[in-house]
């Protein structure tokens, strides 16, 4: 039976690949917070505070645009929403364990280290050890998150605007979404976010993301009613 | 706005993050388990992302624009085809930057 050393071990090396879309989506989140009016400290800091990349993106943005404290708050609530689906998915391979573990493995379960453990939580042996993986990809990608916002933030200054180098948000993000989208339901319901997002963009203290997605998802429900074999 | 409101608005950003994170791990025996509420979930993602990406592409400097001479526009096109082939976050990335120099290059 694999201890919990190995077990972390085995995480860590499940996570290093990952690091490879990870670590440049760090350095551009870097650059562009500061470029967004973020102080240097507060952009570092928000990725040990926050630790959600496309959230503190949006917060960054709403920061800048001088969007009041409570909507910035809510908004990056929606973004990290999907989390609940990660959290219910891996809650019952945690639900032994002491609450230190659980407190620690929660603050540390994002995208990338969700996906990289749950194949081993879920189609592993299972032992008494097997959080010792999560927390290998956690922590992994922890690390690799708080070096490259660093290394953003550094370099930062050092990158001329004319590069563009802001559209990479917006590609990444187009990437998460061909990789996000499975049925038509969900196209659909990421179209109609991107066409209602754009005259809600006058809408005060921007609100427009909210309201965006809540139609957008709307839009996807009702889609869903269409889909053959939809569960 | 102040150091305080900012340190404050990151601290309570965290705070309902690792709530999102904690809750079905600390407190799953005490909340709905409603397939209605899963399945407005999955639409969660392609929502907020489509929401993120229009305004990147559409309205710079704070006003839209859908006009065809919009080089961010062919380069998310571009980006798009590539991600569907490629199923790749840093090919989509690679080939959207590339295009948005070129036709930045062409139009200017």
């Amino acid at each position: 039976m694999a201890g919990l050393r190995e077990e972390f071990l085995a995480g860590v090396r499940a996570e290093l690949p990952l690091l490879l879309g990870v670590v440049p989506f760090g350095m551009i989140f870097g650059v562009l917070g500061l470029a967004a009016g973020l102080p240097g400290w507060a952009v570092v800091l928000s990725s040990s505070l926050i630790f959600g990349g496309s959230s503190q993106v949006v917060f960054a943005q709403l920061w800048g645009a001088g969007a009041p404290p409570a909507v910035s708050v809510a908004t990056v609530g929606v973004v990290n929403l999907r989390h609940l689906l990660y959290s219910a998915a891996v809650a019952e391979y945690l639900r032994a364990l002491p609450w230190r573990w659980k407190l620690l493995l929660a603050y540390l379960l994002t995208d990338e280290a969700f996906a990289a453990a749950l194949p081993r939580l879920r189609d592993g042996p299972a032992t008494a050890q097997r959080h010792g993986f999560l927390l290998g990809t956690g922590l992994t990608l922890w690390a690799g998150w708080q070096l490259s916002t660093l290394a953003g933030v550094l370099l930062g200054a050092a990158i001329p605007a004319g590069w563009s180098l802001d559209f990479s948000i917006a590609l990444t993000f187009m990437a998460l979404l061909v990789l996000s989208v499975h049925r038509r339901s969900e196209a659909g319901a990421a179209l109609v976010a991107a066409v209602v997002v754009l005259p809600a963009l006058v809408l005060p203290h921007k609100l427009g993301l909210l309201v965006a997605a809540a139609v957008g998802i709307a839009a996807g429900l009702w889609l869903r009613r269409f889909e053959r074999g939809a569960a | 706005m102040s150091t305080g409101v900012l340190l404050l608005s990151m601290a309570a950003c965290g705070l309902v993050t690792f709530l999102i994170r904690l809750s079905f791990i600390a407190f799953g025996q005490h909340l709905p388990n409603d397939p209605r509420f899963t399945a407005a979930l999955r639409y969660v993602p392609p929502a907020i992302l489509g929401a993120l990406i229009a305004p990147e592409i559409f309205a710079l400097n704070g006003s839209v624009s859908l006009a065809p001479d919009n080089p961010r526009l062919w380069a998310a096109l571009a980006a798009l085809l590539v991600a569907r082939l490629s199923r790749s976050v840093l090919a989509t990335i690679a080939a959207g930057m590339v295009a948005l120099w070129v036709v930045q290059a062409g139009l200017g």
